[in-house]
C-alpha cells in the first residue's frame, strides 16, 4: 500500500466517520426524527418504514432516533475514558519512568495487578458495584485503561532520557519538571496519539458491551448496547431493532480503527506495510 | 520468570481490590431480603449469622477460611447453598467454549494469513485483510444474535441457546472466536511476510523445494512464534469475552454465573467468581509461556 496516512482510502473513511460521529453528537436533536422519550404502542417493533425509516422499537421507539442520540453517549464516553486514562497515564508513568527507583517498582506493580484481570471483568465488576451510570462507567473503563498509557509513556522515556540534548539540558541546569514537560513528553506525544486514536474504538466498544449486560447507562438513556440487548428479545419477530445499532457499531468502530492506522503511519516516516 | 513472580500479588491483589469495592456497594442483601421495615433486631442478628458485620478484612478472611475447607456458602437465602459446586459446574463450559473458540480462531486464521502472505498484494491478499478488519470491528453482542437470526432462525440448522448438545456449542464459539480469527490472520500474514524474505528460505527454493513445503514446512513453522505469543496473550481477552457471548446464548458458564451473583448481591459467589477468572487468567498466561518454550528452543535454554 503506498498511498499512507490520513490521504489513503481508509484514512479517509476514518476521519469521515469521526466528523460524522461528532456532528450526530453535537447536532443530533436537529436529525433526530422524534425524541428519545416518544411513545407510540400503536407502533410498536414495527418493520423500517417511511415514517420511521429504521423502524421501531419497543413502546414504539424510534430506532433511528435512538442510534442518533447512541452516538451521543459513544462518543461522549470514549473521549472522556480516553483524556482521564492519559491523564493519569501519562502523568504517572512519566514520574515513574524519569525518575525510577522504588515509585517506578510500586507502579509497575500495580500494574501487573490491574491486568491480571481480564480488563472488561474489572469494569463489569465495578459498574455492578457502583450501579449503572455514564460517570461510573467512565470510571470502570479508566481504572484499567490508564496502564496502557504508563507503561507506553514510561518506556518512551526510559529510552529518551539519556539522549544528549537531555543531558545538555541536566547539566544546564534545567529543572526536573522543565525537563519532563519541554523536553521528554513532547518527543513521546507520537505514540501517545497514536494509543489515544486507538482508545476511542476500545472504549466505544466496552461502553456498549457494558450497556448490553445491563451495567452500562442507566435505563432509558439512549445507547447502542442496550439497544441491542432490548432488540434480541425480539430477534424472531423485529429483527431490526437489533441490527442497526449493532452496525452503527461495527461501522464507528471500523472507521475509528482506520484512522488509527492512518495516524499511526503518518507520524511514523518509516512505517511499511 | 518475571510472570511467575507476580502471579501471587496478582491474585491477592484481585481479592483486595474485588473486597473493597464490594464494600463500597450501597444497601446490603439483609435489608434487601427482609424489608426496610424489619426490626434492627433481626437484621443484625441474620447480619452476624452470616459474617456481614465484620468489616470488609473480617468478611475476606471468613470468605478466605470457608474457601480453604471447601465449604464456601452462598452470601444470600438459602444460606446452605455451597458456591463452589456451582462453580464446578459453570468452568468446564466456559472453558470449553474459550477453547472453542481458539480452536475456531486458529482454524479460520491460519489458513487465510499464510494465503494472504504467500498471495501478496493479490486479490487473495485483499480479500483476505478485508475480512480481517472487520472482523475485528464486530461487536460480540451483535454478532451473536446476528448469526442467531442466520442459522437459528432463517437456516433452522443451529439451535438458539442452552447447552445441551454438541451442536449448541458451534455459535457462540463462532462468536467469541472471530474477534481474535480477525486479529490472528492480520499477525499470521505479517510474521510471514517476515520470514518469507529471510535467505533460508530462498535458498530453500533454490534447491527446488516445492512451494507448498517452503511455505509450511520452512517458513510457516518460523512464524509460528509471534503467533503462539498472541494466542496466549489474547486468551485472557477471550475469557473476558465469554461473559458477553455466554448472556446472548445463555451458556450455563462463569459468566452467567457472574450475572447472576451480580443480580442477586451475592457476595460470595462474585468473589468466588472473580477469583476464579484471575487464577485461570494466571494459569492460562503459564501456559502459554510453556507453550513459547516448546516452539522456541532459544526460550528454552536461556
Amino acid at each position: 500500500m503506498n498511498a499512507r496516512g490520513l490521504r489513503s482510502a481508509r484514512g479517509r473513511f476514518g476521519l469521515g466517520v469521526a466528523l460524522a460521529l461528532l456532528l450526530l453528537a453535537a447536532a443530533g436533536p436537529l436529525f433526530a426524527p422524534s425524541r428519545p422519550s416518544a411513545v407510540d404502542l400503536a407502533a410498536e417493533l414495527q418493520p423500517p418504514s417511511a415514517r420511521h425509516l429504521l423502524g421501531t422499537g419497543e413502546n414504539g421507539l424510534d430506532v433511528l432516533t435512538h442510534v442518533i442520540y447512541g452516538a451521543r453517549v459513544s462518543l461522549w464516553v470514549s473521549i472522556l475514558v480516553v483524556i482521564l486514562s492519559a491523564t493519569v497515564g501519562v502523568f504517572l508513568g512519566g514520574i515513574a519512568g524519569y525518575g525510577g527507583g522504588i515509585f517506578d517498582e510500586t507502579l509497575m506493580r500495580v500494574v501487573d495487578i490491574l491486568l491480571a484481570f481480564p480488563g472488561i471483568l474489572l469494569a463489569i465488576f465495578i459498574t455492578a458495584v457502583l450501579g449503572p451510570s455514564l460517570r461510573n462507567v467512565v470510571f470502570a473503563l479508566a481504572i484499567t485503561g490508564w496502564t496502557g498509557y504508563a507503561r507506553l509513556v514510561r518506556s518512551q522515556i526510559l529510552s529518551l532520557r539519556e539522549r544528549d540534548y537531555v543531558r545538555a539540558a541536566q547539566a544546564l541546569g534545567a529543572s526536573h519538571s522543565r525537563i519532563l514537560a519541554r523536553h521528554l513528553l513532547p518527543n513521546a506525544a507520537g505514540p501517545l496519539i497514536v494509543q489515544a486514536t486507538f482508545g476511542i474504538p476500545a472504549a466505544i466498544l466496552a461502553e456498549a458491551s457494558l450497556s448490553f449486560l445491563g451495567l452500562g447507562v442507566p435505563p432509558g438513556t439512549p445507547s447502542w448496547g442496550s439497544l441491542v440487548d432490548q432488540g434480541t428479545q425480539y430477534l424472531l419477530i423485529a429483527p431490526h431493532v437489533a441490527l442497526f445499532p449493532g452496525l452503527a457499531i461495527a461501522v464507528t468502530v471500523l472507521g475509528f480503527n482506520f484512522l488509527g492506522d492512518a495516524v499511526r503511519d503518518a507520524m511514523d516516516p518509516k512505517a511499511v506495510d | 520468570m518475571r510472570r511467575f513472580a507476580s502471579a501471587p500479588l496478582a491474585i491477592a491483589g484481585s481479592l483486595l481490590l474485588v473486597s473493597l469495592f464490594l464494600n463500597l456497594v450501597p444497601g446490603d442483601p439483609v435489608e434487601l431480603m427482609l424489608g426496610e421495615q424489619a426490626p434492627s433486631i433481626d437484621r443484625e442478628a441474620l447480619r452476624r449469622s452470616v459474617g456481614l458485620d465484620r468489616p470488609w478484612y473480617g468478611q475476606l478472611w471468613l470468605f478466605l477460611r470457608e474457601l480453604a475447607t471447601g465449604n464456601l456458602r452462598s452470601s444470600l437465602p438459602p444460606f446452605q447453598r455451597k458456591v463452589l459446586p456451582q462453580i464446578w459446574a459453570a468452568l468446564p463450559n466456559t472453558l470449553l467454549l474459550t477453547f472453542a473458540a481458539m480452536a475456531v480462531a486458529i482454524l479460520i486464521a491460519i489458513p487465510l494469513g499464510v494465503a494472504a502472505a504467500a498471495r501478496k498484494g493479490t486479490a487473495v491478499d485483499h480479500a483476505a485483510m478485508g475480512v480481517a478488519v472487520a472482523g475485528v470491528a464486530l461487536p460480540r453482542f451483535w454478532l451473536g444474535p446476528m448469526l442467531i437470526i442466520l442459522f437459528a432462525i432463517k437456516l433452522d440448522c443451529l439451535p438458539v441457546s442452552g447447552a445441551d448438545s454438541p451442536r449448541n456449542l458451534v455459535l457462540p464459539a463462532v462468536t467469541l472466536g472471530t474477534a481474535l480469527a480477525a486479529f490472528l490472520s492480520r499477525m499470521t500474514r505479517a510474521s510471514m511476510l517476515d520470514i518469507l524474505r529471510e535467505e533460508y528460505v530462498t535458498v530453500s527454493r533454490a534447491k527446488g523445494l516445492g512451494p507448498f513445503a517452503v511455505l509450511w514446512k520452512h517458513a510457516f513453522r518460523n512464524a509460528l512464534v509471534p503467533i503462539v505469543t498472541v494466542l496466549g496473550l489474547e486468551l485472557g481477552a477471550l475469557l473476558g469475552g465469554a461473559i458477553v457471548t455466554e448472556k446472548v446464548f445463555a451458556w450455563p458458564g462463569m459468566g452467567t454465573l457472574l450475572l447472576t451473583g451480580i443480580e442477586k448481591r451475592d457476595y460470595n459467589l462474585v468473589r468466588a467468581v472473580v477469583l476464579v477468572f484471575t487464577l485461570s487468567y494466571v494459569g492460562l498466561n503459564a501456559l502459554t509461556d510453556a507453550v513459547y518454550a516448546a516452539v522456541d528452543p532459544r526460550v528454552r535454554r536461556r
